[in-house]
């Protein structure tokens, strides 16, 4: 046994390195992306990126289909992504274990909704755990693999913002599982597993009895616990919520569910019967609540407790005395001093980041962008106030190809990363090219998926185990499409920028300019940074560098006498010298890479 | 209060180093045989943006977060995210402050006004007398690397915890830290524990 203070995503790694997986694939998304991080430098495992998440899942399918032990991670919006394969490895089954390790993310840290993904579980008939800590992320892997390969079922461990990004203490083995099979092999099955309609509606009734098993099994399921203290309130939680439920009730009867579906109904019936009055604390959807109440026993919940957001113990307390389930008195009180408006201090672009000219000229231009997620969508504050739209992983390109089929006047592009057009960007291009539209698709490559801390994908010719590979290579990819105007740009270079996009718009047919420059937060680009100053006698305060939005061009305390205007000072500390300001100023009063140069040999 | 029971609330802004230090602390805690959970409140915020870390010591530690007015002790990496969290503080908390400044892009292209410290002092001084400025970046400057600020903060914290050894929170930062920077964060954490040991402020326990 080994004691260690885990994050719940490496407590996921460290268990399913010891179910003896084979096989584990994913796309990066916060808040799941360490769990393969961890898992990958561990011996005699598998790992791998993959351009999104519905490969992930197929990958994990096939592997699980050859006899080995898989599992396919991801947010939860990428399970939107995967969901057709989720679906139909919920029909087939596996020859071994197969998991999905799914991240949800309540109050949408870094996620563009809060859809609650136990629903997934129930629609395709796939159970789902649900760990409270780090020890039952570690301890629900093994529950997991030995579930999917006992029911012949794909599992969902589920897992939120605060169980992966929590650490805890954890009792590790430390030990792997012998392989299953030295050699992996193929057994041929297909009325098993080629899901034509004829055996698919074989396999219906074969899912649906398995999950009335399951209900079954949920019963001695030991991850489901009952605790019975005083009667009169009786508490169902799950996940995180239930450490809530503990710090704010210690005298409660509690019933844990580490499998939310299927739910123990014989469980929920006994407990129900002990207590006098039966509530359920659970983050997002009601989902625990509806199952209780399906089975016609009376529960209170998303009556008392919000339905938005992350609980925290504050919330789950204050919302018990509104609903007098604890006495005033039970109250912490809060200071609430009078902080007036404080300046916000939101994620923003990095100083030196290459979007940012981009979306300087997209200003300029006066375009209407549909933008994409990545590190570019930070862009959206003041002062570039751009993109205009932003929805979902490549969603860029198609909505800016149906703004041009509208017949809207105005011109629009569309943006997004290197990573999110691999993501599921391209068969939108490829829709561009097909049916002709007047849009222009900027492809930001920065040669990283940096959003989620800087991953490879398949431009940066690496892969998630360190090989490496072959680099895909944008230009002939697009062309091949059938782009003919296409044009790669320095995204530093502002006038590269805007003449390739002013030809674009001209010319007005399909066409896609590659803004190439690297993240400048990439540990080789981080060695090139040279912080610029400004000549303050060539300043005269008009201000157009500050409309970059860069954090490190600052307003000096020096004020230009002819203008009154406070002149432009450059912080040493944050500049890392992309001359984009350089670039912007009319009185070329901000000393570039090469004027600083000279200066210091002069 | 108690040693045994301590919620600490660590804020800064993106690239401070507060996740070490949250790191030193759980480590601190683990060693004095308590049960510790740790949560990181980060968004999106890669650089530049708001950051909390909360570090929970116990005999049984449930929640991984600490509630509106459950913090005990605040380490605040850059003055105004102190005013930012005041509302997590318990009456009485006591409040370390690096007297930093880091201006949020509003401040530094002039649309909004960063707070004096009058008014931070006035707005946690209805909530805690028991706060104190530490100077963690001149400290780390005058040995050689600002960026060591957050273990002189560390280092200060350790004066209100005199049952904890020296040696236990020099291991951890020890453990933690590229192995050319071990020598300046020693030097940082006792310029911080030095530092705060003359301001005579009180012990807790």
């Amino acid at each position: 046994m080994l004691r260690k203070f885990l994050s719940g995503n490496e407590a996921v790694a460290w268990g399913a390195w010891e179910s003896g997986v084979r096989v584990a694939a994913a796309y990066p998304g916060t808040p799941s992306t360490e769990i393969l991080e961890n898992l990958a430098p561990m011996p005699h495992v598998y790992a791998e990126w993959c351009p999104n998440e519905k490969v992930a899942m197929d990958v994990a399918a096939g592997a699980a289909y050859a006899g080995s032990r898989a599992m396919a991670v991801m947010k939860h919006v990428g399970l939107n992504v995967a969901a057709d394969s989720f679906f139909y490895a919920a029909m087939t089954g596996m020859e071994a274990g197969l998991v999905i390790v799914n991240a949800d993310d309540p109050f949408m840290h870094s996620s563009q909704n809060e859809q609650d993904n136990r629903r997934y579980c129930k629609f395709a008939r796939v159970p789902c755990l649900e760990p409270t800590d780090s020890q039952e992320a570690y301890a629900l892997m093994p529950a997991a693999f030995e579930i999917s390969e006992r029911f012949d079922t794909p599992v969902m461990l589920r897992l939120t913002t605060r169980i992966s990004h929590s650490n805890t203490l954890v009792e590790v083995q430390g030990t792997r599982l012998p392989e299953r099979a030295e050699t992996p092999s193929y057994r041929v099955d297909s009325i098993k597993y080629v899901m034509v309609p004829g055996n698919a509606r074989r396999r219906h009734p074969v899912i649906e009895e398995r999950i009335a098993k399951l209900s079954e099994f949920a019963e001695t399921f030991p991850f489901n616990q009952m605790q019975i203290k005083d009667r009169s309130l009786g508490i169902v939680a799950n996940g995180v919520a239930y450490q809530y439920a503990c710090e704010v009730f210690p005298e409660a009867s509690i019933l844990k569910l580490g499998m939310t579906y299927p739910v123990p109904a014989g469980m929920l019936r006994e407990f129900a019967s002990q207590v006098r009055r039966l509530i359920v604390i659970e983050e997002l959807d009601p989902f625990i609540e509806e199952e209780i109440r399906l089975l016609g026993i009376p529960a209170e919940g998303k009556s008392i407790f919000p339905i938005c957001g992350e609980l925290d113990q504050q919330i789950v307390r204050e919302s018990a005395i509104r609903a007098g389930l604890l006495p005033e008195s039970a109250r912490v009180p809060v200071s609430r001093p009078d902080k007036g408006t404080l300046p916000p201090r939101p994620p923003i672009l990095c100083p030196g980041c290459p979007h940012r000219g981009v979306f300087f000229v997209t200003n300029k231009l006066k375009l209407v962008v549909n933008g994409d997620i990545g590190c570019y969508t930070l862009a959206f504050l003041p002062p570039l106030n751009a993109p205009h739209t932003c929805g979902c992983m490549g969603a860029s390109i198609g909505v800016a190809h149906g703004v041009a089929k509208a017949g809207v006047r105005e011109r629009n592009v569309a943006v997004l990363g290197d990573s999110t057009f691999f993501h599921t960007g391209m068969p939108a291009l490829l829709n561009v090219a097909y049916n002709k539209s007047n849009v222009t698709t900027l492809i930001l490559d920065n040669r990283v998926t940096a959003m989620t801390g800087h991953q490879d994908n398949p431009g940066t010719g690496r892969t998630l185990q360190g090989q490496q590979t072959t680099p895909v290579e944008f230009e002939p990819l697009v062309r091949s499409m059938g782009f003919q105007r296409v044009h790669t740009v320095d995204s530093y270079n502002l006038r590269q920028v805007e003449d390739a996009l002013k030809d674009c718009l001209e010319a007005n047919e399909p066409a896609v300019i590659i803004a190439r420059r690297e993240c400048a937060l990439m540990p080789e680009v981080r060695k090139r940074w040279l912080p610029l100053r400004v000549d303050e006698e060539r300043c005269n305060g008009c201000g157009l560098c500050f409309r970059v939005g860069c954090p490190a061009v600052v307003k000096s305390d020096v004020v230009d006498a002819k203008s009154g205007k406070p002149k432009a000072r450059i912080d040493p500390l944050l500049c890392t010298g992309c001359e984009i300001c350089a670039q912007v100023c009319a009185r070329k009063a901000i000393l570039t890479r090469a004027q600083l140069g000279e200066k210091e040999a002069a | 209060m108690s040693v045994r029971k301590v919620n600490f609330l660590l804020a800064g802004v993106g690239g401070q180093g507060t996740i070490l230090a949250s790191d030193v602390l759980a480590a601190v805690g683990l060693q004095k045989g308590l049960d510790v959970k740790k949560s990181e409140v980060h968004g999106m915020a890669q650089r530049g943006g708001s950051v909390t870390s909360h570090v929970r010591w116990g005999p049984k530690v449930y929640s991984p977060l600490i509630g509106l007015g459950e913090a005990d002790v605040f380490l605040c990496f850059e003055k105004l995210e102190t005013l930012r969290h005041v509302e997590m503080l318990r009456q009485g908390a006591l409040v370390l402050i690096n007297d930093y400044v880091i201006s949020p892009l509003s401040v530094s292209s002039g649309t909004d006004q960063y707070p004096d410290d009058e008014r931070i002092q006035s707005l946690l001084g209805s909530i805690t007398s028991n706060y104190h400025w530490v100077p963690g970046v001149a400290l780390a400057e005058s040995l050689g690397n600002a960026r060591a600020n957050n273990v002189v903060l560390l280092g200060a914290l350790s004066h209100f915890f005199p049952d904890v050894e020296t040696a236990a929170w020099l291991e951890a930062v020890r453990e933690r830290v590229p192995s050319k920077f071990v020598e300046l964060n020693e030097r940082a954490f006792l310029a911080g524990r030095d530092d705060m040991r003359a301001s005579g402020a009180k012990p807790l326990v």
